[in-house]
Order: C-alpha cells, then sequence, then structure tokens
C-alpha cells in the first residue's frame, strides 16, 4: 500500500518547466490554480473568444464530473453549452458535423475508457474527412477531451490510456498536457487547430497538480516537445502524469550521479521527433515510459523513430518502462503501474549496459 | 396460520434459521393471491392479470431476501467510507424488487445478465454473503477471485452472466446469449437487464433488430429508476417511454417497487420470449442512494423527493404489510428477523475481512487461455516467456 500513499502524497509544484524554457509563458506569475481549474479557463477563454465554438457532452452541463465545465452553462447559456444523452458514438458524430459546418464542437467524453464507442468515428470519419473530399470539407474544428489513465482505484474501466490507438491514425492529433499551466495553453492550441485533436487529460491530476497559470488567453505550439529538466547520462521520454514519476526518478538518479534529461512529448501525434533525436545524440541512451500497456505502447514507436536516427549513437538499446500486459487490474495496481523504482532500475541498468 | 416445522429453504440461498422462528414461519404452500398495485401498461401486446399467485412461503421468503440485500448494500456503504472497498460502488437499496420478482418467475437454467449495480441480482442467483463482500474488499474469496470488484460479479453455475462496466454493452451480449439458448433447445430465456441512462445507447436497437429478426428468446429490462447517474430521464430521452421504445417489438411497463408485479411480468415475459421472441419489460423503479458511492445523489434531486418515495413504494414496507396483514408473522418476530439479518451481514463481512488477497502472480493469469499467452517481468522486459501455439 506504500506505493499508493507514495501516488497520492505528489504534489507537483517543481514541474513547473524552468531549465531554457522557449516560452515566455512559462516563466509569468498568475494565479495558483489546479488541472481541473486551468482547464475551466481555457474553456472559458474559448468560447469568448468564437462565438461558434460549443461544449458538450454527458453532465457537463452542471460543471462536469469533474467540474472541468463549471460555470460555462450559466455565461454562455444552454445552448452552446449542453448536455447530451448517453451516446459517444452519436456525440463525436454529431461533433464532427458540427465541425464540418465550420463550428468548434469541444465534445467530452466522461472517461477515456469509454471512447471506444465513438472509435469509429474518429478513426473513419473526423480523421479522414478532409482527405476523402479532397479539401471540401474538414472538421478540424473538432476537439475531443477525456479523462485518462491510473487513479488509484479506478480498476478496469476508469484507468486506461488509450493514446497508442490514436496514435495510428493519421488525420487527427493527439495532445496529452503534464500540468495545468501546459494543460490550458495547450488545450486552447488544440480548440483552435485546424485539425481534429483527442486531448487526454491525466485524471490524477485534477486536484493534485497545482501551478501558477497566467490569467489571460495564452496557447502552447503543438508538436514541440519540451526538455524539462537537461541532464548527459540518459534521455527520458513521456507524457502526461506519468512525467512526475520519472521526475522523482531522476532526482533519486541524480544521488547516484547519473544526469538525467526529461523531455515532456506534450504532442504524440505527431510528434517532435527533432527534439528527442538531439537529445539522444547527445546522452546516447534512451528510456521512455508510459502507463498504457508496454506492447504497442506509443514507447515502441518512439524507441523504432529513434532506433533509425540514432543507431551509430546509442551505448545502450533503448528501454520502455510501462505498464504490464494485462487488463489494468484492481487491487494489482501498484504492480501494473510503471513506479518510479522500475524506472529507476531501468535507468541504472541502462547507464552500466 | 398453519405452524410447521421448518424447512430448508428453496430458493438457493441456505440459510438456518434459531429456534425461535420455527413457530411462525409457515412452509405453507397454500396459495395466497396477492393484487398488485397499479395495473400494467402494454404494448403490442395483452397486459398479463393483476392478481399474482404467490403463497405464504414465498411472501416470507421475499421479505427476508429483501431485507438481506437491503442490508447487505448499506453495509456495503460503511465499508466503502471505511475505505475497505475501493474503486467504485453502486448499490441497489430501493430496487431489490426486481432483483426477487425476477428471480421468483424464473429457473437458474433462465440466464441473466446485467450492468454494474449488481450486488443484489448476484445474490439472488444464489450467491453468499461471503463472496459478496470478498469480491467487494477484492479478496479471493470473492466469486471473481477478487479481480473484479464490485462491478464485476459472476456465476456461471447460476447464468449470471455478471457484472459490466461499459453502460449498455451488456445488452448484445444478453442476445447472444439468448441465441445460443435458442440454438441448443434449452427452453430457457435470457434477461438483459440496463438502465433509463443506457437505454440511449445504439447498440442496444442494435441488439433489438437482430432478436426480433431471429425470434430470439430475449427479455430486455429496462430498471429505469429515472436518472441516468445525475441526468434526468426527461433530459436524455425524447421518449421517456422505455416499453414502447422496441417500436415493432412488445413491451410492458411495469410498476419495479412491486415485487408481485415484478414476478407477474418476469412470468409472462418468459412465456412471451419462449414462444414469440423479443419483449422489453419497463420496471418503474427507484434508487435511494446516488448512482455510486462518489454520488452524494442530492445534487439532481430533491430529498423530498426520496424520502417520499422510501414512504410510499418502498418494497420493503409492502412485503411487510402484506406479510401483516395475512398474519403470517408479528411486528416483533418480523423485527427479529431483521436483527438475524444483521448479524448475518455482520459475520459476513469479518469473514470476507480475514481473507487474504490474491496472490502477486495472479496479476498475469487468465489475461490468455493459459500457456498461450505472454507474461513481462523486469522493467527491461529481460524476462520475458512467450509461449504462442
Amino acid at each position: 500500500m506504500a506505493a499508493l500513499l507514495g501516488r497520492s502524497c505528489r504534489k507537483l509544484g517543481f514541474l513547473s518547466s524552468g531549465h531554457g524554457a522557449r516560452r515566455s509563458v512559462s516563466t509569468e506569475t498568475g494565479k495558483s490554480l489546479n488541472l481541473y481549474s486551468a482547464i475551466n479557463q481555457a474553456l472559458h477563454i474559448a468560447l469568448d473568444s468564437d462565438p461558434r465554438s460549443y461544449v458538450f457532452g454527458e453532465d457537463v452541463g452542471f460543471g462536469g464530473v469533474f467540474r472541468c465545465t463549471t460555470g460555462l452553462a450559466e455565461r454562455f447559456g444552454k445552448n452552446r453549452v449542453f448536455n447530451t444523452p448517453l451516446c459517444e458514438q452519436g456525440i463525436v458524430g454529431f461533433g464532427i458535423g458540427l465541425a464540418a459546418m465550420g463550428n468548434r464542437a469541444i465534445v467530452e467524453i466522461q472517461f477515456a475508457d469509454y471512447i471506444y464507442p465513438a472509435f469509429d468515428q474518429i478513426v473513419n470519419e473526423a480523421a479522414k474527412f478532409r482527405y476523402r473530399s479532397g479539401n471540401q470539407f474538414n472538421c478540424g474544428g473538432l476537439t475531443i477531451r477525456a479523462p485518462y489513465g491510473a487513479v488509484g482505484h479506478g480498476g478496469h474501466y476508469h484507468s486506461q490510456s488509450p493514446e497508442a490507438f490514436f496514435c495510428h491514425v493519421p488525420g487527427i492529433k493527439v495532445v496529452i498536457p503534464r500540468s495545468p499551466r501546459e494543460a490550458k495553453g495547450l488545450l486552447l492550441s488544440c480548440i483552435r487547430d485546424p485539425n481534429p485533436v483527442v486531448f487526454f487529460e491525466p485524471k490524477w491530476l485534477y486536484r493534485q497538480a497545482v501551478e501558477e497559470v497566467p490569467e489571460h488567453d495564452y496557447m502552447i505550439p503543438l508538436s514541440e516537445a519540451e526538455v524539462i529538466r537537461e541532464g548527459n547520462d540518459i534521455t527520458l521520454v513521456g507524457w502526461g502524469a506519468q512525467l512526475t514519476i520519472m521526475e522523482q526518478a531522476c532526482l533519486e538518479a541524480e544521488k547516484e550521479g547519473i544526469s538525467c534529461e526529461l523531455i515532456d512529448l506534450k504532442t504524440l501525434l505527431p510528434w517532435d521527433k527533432e527534439t528527442v533525436e538531439a537529445s539522444v545524440k547527445k546522452t546516447g541512451r534512451l528510456l521512455i515510459s508510459h502507463e498504457a500497456p508496454i506492447t504497442g505502447g506509443f514507447g515502441a514507436e518512439i524507441s523504432a523513430t529513434i532506433l533509425e536516427r540514432c543507431f551509430l549513437k546509442l551505448e545502450a538499446p533503448v528501454t520502455r518502462v510501462c505498464g504490464l500486459d494485462t487488463p489494468f487490474p484492481l487491487v494489482f495496481e501498484p504492480f501494473y503501474m510503471p513506479t518510479k523504482n522500475k524506472i529507476l532500475d531501468a535507468i541504472k541498468t541502462t547507464v552500466n549496459y | 396460520m398453519a405452524l410447521s416445522r421448518l424447512s430448508s429453504r428453496s430458493n438457493g440461498i441456505a440459510r438456518p434459521f434459531s429456534a425461535a422462528f420455527n413457530r411462525f414461519i409457515s412452509t405453507d404452500t397454500t396459495p395466497i393471491t396477492i393484487e398488485t398495485s397499479l395495473p400494467f401498461t402494454a404494448h403490442l401486446c395483452d397486459p398479463p392479470s393483476r392478481s399474482v399467485e404467490s403463497s405464504s412461503q414465498e411472501l416470507l421468503d421475499f421479505f427476508r431476501t429483501m431485507a438481506l440485500m437491503r442490508r447487505m448494500e448499506i453495509a456495503a456503504d460503511s465499508l466503502y467510507k471505511a475505505k475497505l472497498i475501493r474503486g467504485f460502488c453502486h448499490l441497489y437499496d430501493g430496487q431489490e424488487a426486481v432483483a426477487i420478482g425476477m428471480e421468483a418467475a424464473i429457473t437458474k437454467k433462465d440466464a441473466i445478465i446485467t450492468a454494474y449495480r449488481d450486488h443484489c441480482i448476484f445474490l439472488g442467483r444464489g450467491g453468499s454473503l461471503h463472496e459478496v463482500f470478498s469480491e467487494l474488499m477484492g479478496r479471493q474469496a470473492g466469486c471473481s477471485k477478487g479481480k473484479g470488484g464490485s462491478m464485476h460479479f459472476y456465476k456461471k453455475d447460476s447464468s449470471f452472466y455478471g457484472g459490466h462496466g461499459i453502460v449498455g454493452a451488456q445488452v448484445p451480449l444478453g442476445c447472444g446469449i439468448a441465441f445460443a439458448q435458442k440454438y441448443n433447445k434449452e427452453e430457457a430465456v435470457t434477461f438483459a437487464l440496463y438502465g433509463d441512462g443506457a437505454a440511449n445507447q445504439g447498440q442496444l436497437f442494435e441488439a433489438l433488430n437482430i432478436s426480433a429478426l431471429w425470434d430470439l428468446p430475449a427479455i430486455l429490462v429496462c430498471e429505469n429508476n429515472h436518472y441516468g447517474m445525475g441526468t434526468a430521464e426527461w433530459r436524455a430521452a425524447k421518449s421517456p417511454s422505455y416499453y414502447k421504445r422496441g417500436d415493432y417489438v412488445p413491451g410492458l411497463k411495469v410498476d419495479g417497487m412491486d415485487a408481485f408485479a415484478v414476478k407477474q411480468a418476469c412470468k409472462f415475459a418468459k412465456d412471451h420470449a419462449l414462444e414469440k421472441g423479443p419483449i422489453i419489460l419497463e420496471m418503474d423503479t427507484y434508487r435511494y442512494h446516488g448512482h455510486s458511492m462518489s454520488d452524494p445523489g442530492s445534487t439532481y434531486r430533491t430529498r423530498d423527493e426520496i424520502s417520499g418515495v422510501r414512504q410510499e413504494r418502498d418494497p420493503i414496507e409492502r412485503i411487510k404489510k402484506l406479510v401483516l396483514s395475512h398474519d403470517l408473522a408479528t411486528e416483533k418476530e418480523l423485527k427479529d428477523m431483521e436483527k438475524e439479518i444483521r448479524k448475518e451481514v455482520d459475520d459476513a463481512i469479518a469473514k470476507a475481512k480475514d481473507c487474504p488477497m490474491p496472490e502477486p502472480s495472479e496479476l498475469f493469469t487468465n489475461v490468455y487461455v493459459k500457456g498461450f499467452g505472454t507474461e513481462s517481468f523486469g522493467p527491461d522486459r529481460k524476462e520475458v516467456k512467450a509461449a504462442l501455439p
């Protein structure tokens, strides 16, 4: 149970992007907000700045099960922020249609675990609309938001990380923020991006992560990875809530004299290959970590690409520390998860290869 | 009433009684006829009669089992708040009449499949309290070996197919089970339960169409507790007459708080399904708790509404009144029965608390058929055992 306690204690004040930050917004101060409040702010700004944007999904009217949509219905009216019946396939299809008419449809799927009925709509309709109509039509205004990831007690259907399924679909973008400040900027970029985007929010961090978030409208560019910690011995790549765990492992590794470079991918599809490549060419070692099961997870794609680009510079095989190849378990969650110790072990094994 | 010696329970929930109860519990199967509180509303079929055949034993059985279910759910509430049950817990109190009425009308060969509000249905199918509490607390002795949790109770030998987390996904499964029953000429039916929220899922209509096309013995039961989590039915459905949603499939609207109405409807539905194909039953019921333990249940409905239903339509109170009016037991005897039940539940909880958690190796079992899957150990996957056929 210690693993669970450790997880519940983590605070994310230190995950602000410090070192050599390329974004001026990262050094700005703002109000201290948690993740759901930052997302809420982003949605308020999005609806404010574009009168043709709509937020809908199950239970969003009263604020949503995670409070991300609080205050929207009161401020913008029930015609723009409304509840849908319980039908994910219908909701996303409806969103695609709305976006095809030039609107910004911000769809909420209540948990990423429930996104599968809509999978057909996303893969076959949304992703291919522009392509198959020869650019006559597009549903670029579509943004699908879904809470994903483990939460300590979610079990099979409230903890899944389905990002890998969507990274396999040319035509959509997949974005995952790591913290409140990132989430607000990334979400605004996703909403305004002229392509359909799937935005996974780490539900673990909704309340746990607290950060200073600037109050104005700002966007963080997509497809740009960020080096959030510099180092020389090994590159670690991750996204979302997993980065906190990785950062803890980096701190522990530093005590043993291993200097780790940590990269937040932010956008998984299309992902920033150049940043990761430059880093691995410097360190010669790569470790990828994600909560989703290891086989076929997105780490495999990163590994294969880096291998192609950096083969001669690699000092050790690329390591992946991920969830196990089982359904997301109930009581076994602490064993399933890629914990700090598993990552630390892998760092040491790789460095000592 | 004739007072005779106690005989063992016939509904599969074996339970010893103390000698003090021998006096009044009647093993009489002399028929009692009960009138349902409300008439049935039918769609494309003739509604069954309001007079339900029952017996004194059945009446007392109903009371006892429903009180047990109620007590079990309340105990689960406390266990959840004590963090012994983790994850999600969806409680059934208020809806017991549906579980008990259905069981009374069918056999263990008929299949039941439901969504995540499954504790009482599992109990009705013959599950034991020990299995329930062990599974809720994630212990080895649980019905799904501690790997399923609250939402995934199963009992193969009683044809209880669970226990499903994804809303609406269990209905096409239920129709598939019905197909198998028809194919194997089993003379059995399948009850696929779902809620008013799930009634708007597309896969339900797909399953309905297939069942009607091939005349499957599938009975779709909408447990309409009027709220899909926090959304009232009138805000989610253009037509909240769920029993009519089948269009070309007949339907029946039933007072789900009246165990005898449920029993009559299920009997009627079983006969219909075996002869003519699918039918929809809408059970007008109510849940006192919120959607799950994370939901207080009072942000989208008034406390007056909840207490109003509790006062006027509570299923256990209704049976209690019938028991008392037919002189089958005195108030005191019923209270003693409830005390016994409380003790039984407490004992089961204590026993379940002592049960061990599953072995860590269980994390990897049953992902695939044994011997045909992969197992991974270690962060660098140095030990990977793959045995493919």
